[in-house]
């Protein structure tokens, strides 16, 4: 076989600050620059995005030419002399960052990314000890109009990476920029509320923004609340990728499995205990793989597509209302765990449910959104009480002031903490696919699966596909992450030739280890780091499809289980066949309702006299932002 | 000094909305010889001629067509640039006016020269009274069969379109004229990728001036090389010049390079009342300011000269002001365009033109303080040096030239600027 020949990659020989480096044709003086161990400011520029060179504030000098050139946008040529600590950069480079301090509402301390901010950073990197410009400044109200994102355009500083975010991640381009010159401003079409346009409350342009313009909705407060309040038994989910991401703002390197620590500190937090959304996820694939199987026996929708993934859920509803049989009728597995934490839980626990709080860790912003549905609502209360996201656990967690890394690991509570590796694995793209197929290709063909890893669900392309052989049929199916690549899947779908039988969406890059809500910093390569962690997680749990758990029995409340798992907007109930309510007999046996039963009698005596207990009217007043 | 007929040779000879009339006066003789010529040799005529640019950047027009013709890539497109967006420039209308065809007969030979298949016009919006005039000369262009497939039977096809924009000063701009065609809001973006390699719909793309291209025609009847017998040795030729402000008769004019600006102003039928000139400033909005002395009076109008006492040719508007304009209400005027016309992605013309302006105002009130007039200074050369754009960068030419020109003006506190 003739070896094929590679054309040789041409080499650029240049210096910065007169250190000799030698990069690829093609590569930025930004990227040639990390190479000679100098980190050149940055606002604009975000490793995963396009380059737009706006904010200017890379500009370096090259040794020959007037104009001073922008790191990230110009690539290296031959014999290139670049100096990026000149008087001309330094000083360029201080009054772009006046410029910008002028027109930035500086409300730093009391702002959601103190000490989490691109610009503050800047300004403390550059010694900007005072800013001689006036302020120009406009401030208006923050935009609070949904449940999950707040905007500040007074602290916007127009770099476009919220829109990029918006645009090419998620093909949404529900943010754009409006306006000219001074007037300028990132916004929605028409100036309407975020949800009133295609967007779907990801929360991918909260991650990209360097400052504090695009936030989460916070809502510590009210869980500290719950927490502090004598009455109140607080339970908390937590998603399988909070435990891979937590660490990062704690100095432990991307990817770091931290759920011992994690679960320690929200114990030492004051919940009552703590639970783990994997048990949401194994209810998830009992019910979405059986209804795969029910829709393949008895000729229902296909390609049945996931709906664990509130924003991909919303995206259906927005833009492909027609298609909507193709959704999974099943619940996602937080609002899963929150029936049955309302309803099943209180029972064995023996907690009045209007005592109950529940409190959902999550990844996302979305999921702040999918509680408050209507459609979620049960005899209209909420089954999940407040979705905290990754950041707001870590706000939690340096406010009451543990030293996250020194914590000793502790186990979740059981027996809602006890999960399967096929609900660990839900936090990667291609995870819920690959759990499906665990336990549906077991319950089609009865046999034992032996290779129980998927290799072409998982990693980090855009669409993945895989052929599975259940015996009586072979089975097309499909992953995409970020919606542009379900954009892409739907095109077929929605014309009805789409060659998939059953296709899994999730919203953000990489699934929920990139989550909307994950923290600051987190990029693909952060990711991909979280993904190798999620499957680490799998590889070590002893059960790793979600048909396997533990308990044998059958309980008089499966059928109810069933239902609670159901998605309301689906017109019937599914049909609730006896395996499947076999399949069910673990979630609640008698010995561990009995086990359960015991647990929350240890309920910890808490020591705020009724004095001191806070009315939630005056969490409002004190937190006015919320 | 008279000015000269060789780009305005057509001028009032033909009626201007009919091809017949056109090729009565030698219309489209120019195509039929250069589609006998090399495509190369075209680009060469243009170099040999010495041919900047007329837009304002002064690009060497012959290299521009050589490198573009080499830029492999189908279906590329020509652009001519009608923006015309530069305050008191208006040369590139007269030559739309009085000479349609010739401007189409340029855009086709552009085309067999780069191998184009897609020619563009992008005509400012303010010229709308124009449009059917454009649309006309396409039409019957198409109807000869000078424009569409196998022009003169040579197997080359190109078409012309026209379109115009919403008024945006900023899409003169190469990357935001291009944006403005495709429908996208009409703001420059970075480069690379270079428009030659990846412009218009992503394909390779060629930018000229009206005058520019309206140039090539004439240049490849120029069989006696008259052209080079005008101007300097590194000014070859004419130029269309339009002279607005204090003057008793604006208009355009084309003159040999090297006419003294005194002689420019004079064609212009001289300031008006016999006032005092306060300043001058070349090139539009973007352009460098002088004053109005004998010193630069004297000055030939060629790119060189012009250079050696800091204005440039650019766009080749000249803006006379008299004494009754005081220098800071001049910057202040020309500000307010900037402020207003600045696309608003780049913090530094951004934010930077607005400090700008609030520092004019001081200046004009006489509260302005040695600080403040230190940071002016430095965030126009910091705009200069750092934009995104040409906007950007030349959007405070005309400050940074005044404060060296006029330094009396630009002191602190109640300073007496009358």
């Amino acid at each position: 076989m003739p070896e094929t020949q590679e054309k040789p990659v041409e080499m650029i020989h240049l210096t910065i600050n007169n250190i000799p480096v030698t990069v690829p044709k093609g590569t930025k003086i930004l990227q040639a620059a990390q190479q000679a161990h100098i980190d050149i400011p940055h606002l604009c520029f975000h490793e995963d995005q396009r380059i737009k060179a706006h904010c200017r504030l890379c500009s370096v000098e090259v040794i020959g030419r007037r104009r001073l050139y922008a790191a990230c946008s110009t690539e290296c040529w031959e014999g290139m002399e670049v100096h990026t600590d000149t008087p001309i950069v330094r000083s360029t480079q201080v009054s772009i960052l006046q410029l910008m301090l002028a027109n930035h509402n500086r409300d730093c301390l009391s702002c959601p990314r103190n000490q989490n901010c691109d610009l503050q950073k800047l300004c403390s990197r550059f010694n900007i000890l005072r800013s001689p410009l006036p302020s120009i400044v406009k401030i208006g109200h923050r935009i609070k109009t949904n449940p999950s994102i707040i905007r500040d355009p007074s602290k916007c500083i127009r770099c476009g990476r919220c829109i990029r975010a918006c645009k090419d991640v998620q093909g949404i381009a529900a943010l754009t920029y409006a306006h000219r010159s001074k007037d300028i401003v990132v916004t929605t079409a028409y100036n309407k509320p975020m949800e009133a346009t295609d967007c779907v409350l990801c929360g991918q342009c909260s991650l990209a923004c360097p400052t504090g313009a695009i936030v989460e909705r916070d809502a510590t407060a009210k869980v500290l609340w719950a927490i502090q309040s004598r009455q109140k038994h607080v339970i908390c989910q937590v998603a399988p990728a909070v435990r891979v991401a937590l660490g990062d703002a704690f100095g432990k390197r991307p990817g770091a499995i931290a759920t011992g620590q994690m679960v320690t500190a929200l114990k030492l937090l004051g919940f009552d205990k703590v639970f783990d959304t994997n048990f949401g996820a194994d209810l998830t694939i009992m019910e979405e793989g059986m209804e795969f199987l029910d829709r393949l026996k008895n000729g229902g929708t296909l390609p049945m597509m996931t709906s664990c993934c509130p924003a991909w859920v919303t995206f259906m509803e927005k833009e492909y209302g027609e298609s909507l049989a193709h959704l999974s009728t099943s619940k996602s597995p937080m609002m899963m765990f929150g029936a049955v934490a309302k309803t099943i839980y209180p029972k064995v626990a023996g907690v009045s449910p209007d005592d109950i709080v529940t409190v959902a860790i999550m990844p996302c912003t979305a999921k702040k959104a999918e509680i408050q549905q209507t459609q979620m609502l049960r005899d209209g209360k909420q089954d999940v009480d407040y979705v905290l996201t990754t950041r707001e656990l870590i706000k939690l967690i340096k406010s009451v002031g543990l030293t996250f890394g020194d914590l000793p690991e502790s186990d979740f509570d059981s027996p809602l903490g006890e999960a399967t590796g096929a609900g660990a694995i839900f936090g990667a793209t291609g995870g819920v696919m690959e759990a499906a197929l665990r336990t549906v290709y077991e319950k089609a063909t009865g046999k034992t699966l032996e290779k129980i890893d998927f290799e072409d669900v998982r990693g980090m392309q855009g669409i993945k596909e895989a052929t599975v052989d259940l015996g009586s049929r072979t089975v097309h199916i499909a992953v995409a992450h970020t919606l542009k690549n379900a954009a892409k899947l739907m095109k077929d779908v929605e014309s009805g030739t789409s060659p998939y039988d059953f296709i899994e969406v999730m919203a953000c890059p990489g699934g929920c280890v990139g989550g909307g809500g994950q923290p600051i910093g987190t990029t693909r390569a952060v990711t991909r780091e979280r993904i190798k962690a999620i499957y680490e997680i799998d590889k070590s749990l002893p059960r790793r499809k979600s048909h396997s758990r533990s308990a044998k029995k059958r309980t008089p409340c499966c059928t109810r289980i069933t239902r609670l798992c159901r998605r309301p907007m689906s017109s019937e109930i599914f049909p609730n066949s006896n395996e499947i309510l076999l399949s069910f007999s673990h979630v609640l046996s008698y010995n561990e309702a009995r086990n359960l039963a015991s647990i929350t009698e240890c309920k910890k005596e808490r020591k705020i006299s009724d004095e001191h207990q806070q009315h939630p009217q005056r969490v409002e007043q004190l937190h006015p932002h919320i | 000094m008279e000015s000269v007929k060789f780009l305005t040779q057509n001028f009032g000879r033909y009626d201007t909305s009919s091809i017949g009339s056109y090729m009565n006066v030698g219309g489209f003789s120019a195509l039929r010889k250069a589609v006998t010529m090399d495509g190369e040799d075209i680009a060469s005529l243009i170099a040999e001629n010495n041919v900047k640019g007329r837009g304002g950047a002064e690009y060497d027009m012959g290299r521009k067509w050589s490198q573009a013709r080499k830029v492999h890539g189908e279906n590329k497109v020509i652009i001519c640039n009608a923006d015309e967006g530069e305050t008191t420039t208006f040369k590139d209308r007269e030559l739309i006016k009085n000479d349609p065809f010739n401007l189409i007969e340029a855009m086709i030979i552009a085309g067999y020269v780069m191998g184009a298949t897609d020619g563009y016009i992008y005509m400012r919006a303010e010229y709308a009274c124009y449009r059917p005039l454009l649309l006309n000369a396409i039409r019957q262009a198409k109807s000869y069969g000078f424009l569409g497939t196998n022009i003169l039977g040579r197997g080359f096809d190109f078409n012309v379109h026209l379109y115009s924009g919403a008024g945006a000063y900023v899409c003169g701009e190469g990357t935001a004229l291009i944006r403005s065609i495709e429908g996208k809001a009409g703001r420059p973006r970075m480069k690379p990728p270079f428009i030659k390699v990846s412009g218009l719909f992503a394909r390779p793309t060629c930018l000229n001036n009206v005058e520019s291209l309206s140039l090539v025609p004439h240049l490849l009847l120029d069989e006696e090389k008259i052209y080079q017998r005008y101007g300097t040795e590194n000014s070859v030729g004419t130029k269309m010049i339009s002279v607005a402000g204090n003057v008793e008769k604006p208009g355009v004019f084309e003159i040999p390079f090297g006419t003294k600006i005194r002689d420019i102003i004079a064609m212009a039928g001289g300031v008006q009342g016999g006032r005092r000139i306060q300043l001058i400033q070349t090139g539009g909005a973007s352009g460098k300011v002088q004053a109005g002395t004998d010193e630069v009076l004297d000055t030939p109008y060629t790119y060189e000269d012009l250079q050696s006492i800091n204005l440039t040719v650019g766009s080749g508007g000249v803006l006379v002001v008299d004494e009754r304009t005081s220098v800071i209400d001049f910057l202040r005027m020309n500000q307010e365009f900037f402020s207003e016309e600045c696309c608003g992605q780049c913090t530094p013309c951004r934010e930077g033109n607005v400090h700008i302006a609030m520092f004019l105002e001081k200046l004009k009130n006489g509260t302005i303080t040695e600080e403040e007039l230190a940071l002016m200074g430095s965030i126009a050369e910091v705009m200069s040096r750092s934009s995104l754009c040409g906007l950007g960068e030349t959007a405070q030419n005309s400050l940074l030239a005044a404060s060296r020109v006029f330094p009396e003006v630009f002191v602190a506190g109640g300073a007496d600027h009358a």
